[in-house]
């Protein structure tokens, strides 16, 4: 696992049924491009988040692949639907292997 | 000077690598498209980039796309080195199909975008986006 990685999410608490909402996304993560060299020359290896899943009460709201031109700490902003109560769970897949998640529950009233 | 065999022979090769260089990069950002539309036409309507004119700096540039109507859209930048940017896929719990994010472009160049539609057609949208100080750590 890298080093330092943390993932912050923003979601409302509270929504009306099928309303949508706005949801931002960031996890502190170096994404090394594999483009960079250090000061002897030698290239730096790639290392970089290359996945990111958003679901809510298991249905997907978003997928995204992910490159080496995403910049460092990726951050995302999107919208989504919440027919019910329930829970986002958010991942994050990491070059090597690790994956960080993050889980947010709404409250549909 | 005169001009002799030798100095000929190496303009000729300069030209040619230069002509090489753009050529390539074009090429690979033509292949990214075909590989996610499978050679079908790309119209232009339907589908929003949103870009700043001037980035200070490349390593953080905030880009938006919407495509309503989208089941996918791929972001690409024709001037890295790596034209690949990312590629989001909507699922059904999406409200609208947007996203935005931030992303590193290496100089001065255009930001594409192309959406994959629910029925199957693609509209493809562009942008130059003016670098100030690249954002490849070279």
């Amino acid at each position: 696992m890298a080093d330092g990685v943390k993932p912050r999410v923003k979601v409302p608490k509270t929504a009306a049924a099928g309303e949508a909402i706005t949801i931002k996304t960031l996890i502190s993560h170096k994404m090394e491009s594999g483009q960079r060299k250090d000061g002897d020359g030698n290239t730096i290896p790639r290392s970089i988040i290359n996945r990111f899943v958003v679901d809510f009460n298991g249905e997907n709201v978003i997928d995204v692949t992910l490159e080496p031109a995403i910049s460092t700490n990726p951050y995302f902003e999107f919208e989504a639907t919440v027919p019910e109560s329930g829970e986002f769970t958010f991942k994050w897949f990491d070059d090597d292997g690790s994956v960080y998640e993050e889980t947010k529950a709404v409250e549909v009233g | 000077m005169t001009l002799t065999r030798r100095h000929t022979l190496l303009a000729g090769m300069a030209a040619a690598t230069a002509a090489l260089l753009p050529l390539r990069a074009v090429a690979s950002v033509d292949e990214a498209i075909a590989e996610f539309t499978g050679g079908a036409d790309l119209g232009s309507e339907g589908i929003t980039l949103t870009a700043p004119e001037i980035a200070e700096n490349g390593n953080t540039v905030p880009i938006e796309v919407a495509a309503p109507g989208a089941t996918a859209i791929m972001l690409l930048a024709a001037g890295n080195p790596n034209p690949d940017v990312g590629t989001f896929n909507f699922g059904p719990l999406a409200a609208s199909q947007r996203a935005s994010t931030r992303i590193r472009l290496a100089g001065t160049q255009d930001v594409i975008a192309i959406a994959k539609m629910a029925d199957g057609s693609f509209a493809r949208a562009s942008q130059e986006v003016k670098v100030t100080i690249g954002g490849c750590g070279g």
